[in-house]
């Protein structure tokens, strides 16, 4: 079959006919140039056609993230209104003695508060909230690898955050003003005064116990919803200080800025604690031990009533912009784990802790020796520390139950003992790869039952005072009723803190090649799942690229013997 | 050697060129952003070659539906047809004859636009390398809406090995168009469509001549 080649070019537009129409041979180079040029332009057109959506998609304008815009809506109105004006209140216009005769004067009116209140874990320090279960709590043996552990409530130390008046534990009376102080104003200190200058026969005196007297009564009339110092009194300085236990809880997020956190920040949404962690019945939402702080994810819309404690709560599993291949990552990974890029980011927080360093003298004196941001690296009464600032998280897969080691559980002294780990299975729909503090530290154990010991630090017979560990122990151990053989050893142990507040905004979030890497990727410890950038097949890699390099090797000998021999013409 | 009269033949349509040079930029810009994903290197960031990547493996996939719809309505696809008719005859020329400045065995034409060697890596590219990259590519961006019917690391595998087999064929590619009568010559003809060919004695009727201008 003959083609007609006439014909064929009866289909070029005239523009191209001359181009290829005129003999090619003796086409005028400028023309042929063009022509090279035109199909160029052509072909860069196309592709650009083609690139443009991906590039314009490129820039993130989240204000379109379905995830944002959910969350807009479902804290759309941050004004509080009330019925009641606690100042005017009458049995609050009186003069108070004592902090109990404030929480009588609540609980005239809010009946149930106090009933409701003493079942809860900021009440028992108990994570069954009973008292036959004393399994995990700080009432219970749960130990950690900080002050290791709240003897039962006997520790009187630990009782300065307990809910109750004057340390009294749950013997006392509980303090609403714990957590709905909103003045600021200090209670404990103020009854202690008044008492003093009471007991004083000068005049001047009580005068003064007068004007504090009148100092409370304003105080008392400002009670209100819990603030972040509220919470923060106690949960900012867990560990026994600022910054001590958490990581992601200090002092820095009493008035933070958006880059702190996000939510929480006083030029942003300015979230209080309670805004996430929201309350039934005086249970405030939130992991408690091993209990993950919600059985399922669910959004708001999914729920109504489900509690905002987790980021879908707000932002449901979806939140990145539709095209996102960031939404495909919300099933395996935490929202935590990509908008936390690092911890500690303005207080620094304590990285480890020493026991066994503890009672070391200089000049026959108890002692405290600071280091780097002007906080101590020993101390006599505790032991050394390390503290760090800006840390980068440890990665584990996290249902949102952490397994617990007790002073009741037997422990392997040749190993690090996992006082606090995370629990999750990756087939589990519930796991996510979560970023966490792991404390780490060396803490007494029984050298004979195999068991973590729990010595009694404050008080006139505590280590705090007497520096003698063995006596310590035997105190401790006994207000929790666990058998101490005499013979103690200290063992390494690691205590994880999940890592989820002091989100930063969107734009410090981590970049993919955070973990799509191959050598510091920061989920390098978790193998049992494919990571393109990080991961490849040895085999695969060395076959594929010995191919491209023998294509290589071979096109450059042929390549150079047709050079050499100029293609075999003699010239 | 006296027959070896250079001729110009109209070998590759408009329609044929822009596919062509639509596909090498394709594949160019796909080797590039998807090593870059494989973390063979670093250069645009990660994030941007998988948008690119992913936006132009679907473009891609798609249009080659429509390319393979051609290939079967305008009968193109007998080009593809793999032959082992002079096979060894083509592979001892660029083994041997073409140090000796031998010619070609195979005329090139209109309708055979490709030499047996040709045909067989082509038909390969087309039939085997090609689908089997965009199956294991699409399959790799659905990954996570198909949960538990497939096993990443043996798409990514897959989809790596072949890339890398890709792009071996690109730089044997590239080098073998070198070899047309001048340097330049397969590649002129490749942008204009008109292919400077050696007019041979031995063309055989399978082959099929073309219309020569001269």
């Amino acid at each position: 079959m003959q083609i007609d080649t006439k014909k064929r070019m009866g289909t070029i537009p005239r523009s191209f006919h001359r181009f290829i129409s005129a003999e090619p041979m003796e086409m005028p180079m400028k023309k042929r140039i063009l022509s090279i040029y035109g199909l160029a332009a052509a072909l860069i057109t196309i592709l650009l056609c083609f690139l443009s959506p991906a590039l314009a998609a490129m820039p993130e304008n989240a204000e379109d993230a379905p995830g944002r815009r959910l969350a807009r809506q479902a804290v759309k109105d941050n004004k509080q209104w009330t019925t009641t004006d606690h100042k005017k209140m009458e049995i609050l216009n009186k003069d108070f003695t004592s902090g109990e005769e404030i929480t009588r004067a609540c609980v005239s009116c809010h009946s149930e508060a106090a009933t409701q209140f003493h079942k809860t874990i900021h009440w028992t320090w108990l994570a069954s909230g009973d008292k036959s279960d004393l399994r995990y709590g700080k009432a219970g043996f749960s130990v950690n690898n900080f002050c290791i552990s709240g003897n039962a409530m006997e520790d009187k130390g630990c009782l300065g955050c307990h809910t109750a008046w004057n340390q009294k534990g749950v013997q006392g009376e509980v303090n609403c003003l714990k957590c709905h102080n909103s003045s600021g104003f200090n209670f404990d200190e103020a009854f202690s005064d008044i008492r003093g200058f009471s007991e004083d026969d000068d005049p001047e005196a009580h005068e003064m116990a007068k004007d504090i007297q009148q100092e409370i009564k304003k105080a008392v009339g400002k009670v209100g919803f819990p603030d972040r110092k509220n919470c923060g009194d106690c949960h900012f300085n867990g560990g026994g200080g600022d910054g001590v236990k958490h990581g992601d809880l200090d002092t820095s997020l009493t008035k933070p800025n958006r880059m702190l956190d996000v939510h929480m920040g006083t030029d942003g949404k300015n979230f209080t604690c309670t805004r996430c962690h929201t309350t039934v019945d005086h249970h405030i939402a939130g992991r408690i031990y091993t209990n993950p702080a919600v059985d399922s994810r669910k959004s708001l819309i999914e729920d109504d009533l489900a509690p905002k404690i987790t980021c879908e709560s707000c932002h449901s599993a979806i939140p990145h912009k539709n095209d996102s291949k960031m939404n495909d990552h919300t099933d395996v990974v935490s929202c935590q784990a990509c908008h936390i890029p690092s911890f500690a980011r303005v207080n620094p927080t304590m990285m480890l802790w020493d026991w066994s360093k503890a009672g070391k003298m200089k000049d026959k004196k108890p002692y405290v020796e600071d280091g780097e941001f002007k906080k101590p690296v020993y101390k006599t009464i505790k032991g050394e520390f390390k503290w760090e600032k800006n840390v980068i998280p440890e990665y584990f897969r996290f249902n949102g139950s952490l397994t617990s080691t007790t002073a009741d559980d037997t422990i392997d002294p040749g190993e690090i003992v996992k006082v606090s780990w995370p629990v999750g299975e990756k087939s589990d729909p519930q796991t996510r790869i979560f970023p966490f503090k792991i404390h780490r530290g060396k803490q007494p154990y029984d050298k004979v039952h195999k068991k973590l010991l729990a010595p009694i630090l404050s008080g006139p017979k505590g280590f705090w005072t007497t520096l003698d560990m063995n006596d310590a122990i035997e105190r401790g151990n006994k207000t929790l009723g666990i058998t101490y053989s005499g013979e103690f050893d200290y063992a390494k142990t690691t205590y994880a803190v999940p890592i989820t507040h002091m989100v930063a905004p969107k734009e410090n979030a981590l970049a993919c090649t955070q973990c799509h890497i191959r050598e510091t990727s920061r989920l390098a410890n978790i193998t049992d799942l494919y990571m393109p950038g990080r991961d490849q097949f040895r085999l695969v890699d060395t076959i594929g690229w010995v191919s491209v390099l023998g294509a290589f090797v071979v096109v450059l000998l042929h390549g150079l013997g047709r050079f050499f021999i100029r293609n075999g013409r003699e010239d | 050697m006296t027959e070896n009269k250079p001729v110009k033949i109209y070998l590759y349509t408009r329609f044929e060129r822009l596919w062509h040079w639509f596909q090498a930029l394709v594949i160019v810009i796909l080797i590039i952003t998807g090593l870059e994903i494989h973390g063979t290197y670093s250069f645009i960031g990660f994030q941007t070659a998988v948008r690119i990547h992913n936006y132009l493996g679907l473009s891609w996939l798609t249009l080659f539906a429509f390319f393979v719809f051609w290939l079967f309505t305008t009968g193109e696809w007998r080009q593809y047809i793999p032959t082992t008719r002079k096979l060894f005859l083509v592979i001892r020329y660029y083994a041997w004859d073409i140090f000796q400045g031998k010619p070609h065995p195979v005329q090139k034409s209109a309708h055979a636009k490709h030499n047996p060697l040709q045909r067989l890596a082509y038909l390969g590219i087309s039939a085997m390398l090609l689908p089997v990259q965009m199956v294991t590519g699409l399959l790799y961006y659905l990954y996570n809406d198909l949960q538990g019917l497939i096993s990443l690391p043996i798409l990514a595998g897959i989809h790596t090995l072949v890339a890398l087999f890709l792009l071996n064929f690109l730089i044997i590619h590239l080098y073998m168009i070198t070899t047309g009568h001048s340097v330049l010559g397969h590649i002129a003809g490749m942008i204009t469509g008109w292919e400077e060919v050696f007019e041979t004695a031995e063309i055989e009727d399978w082959e099929t001549k073309a219309v020569r201008k001269s």
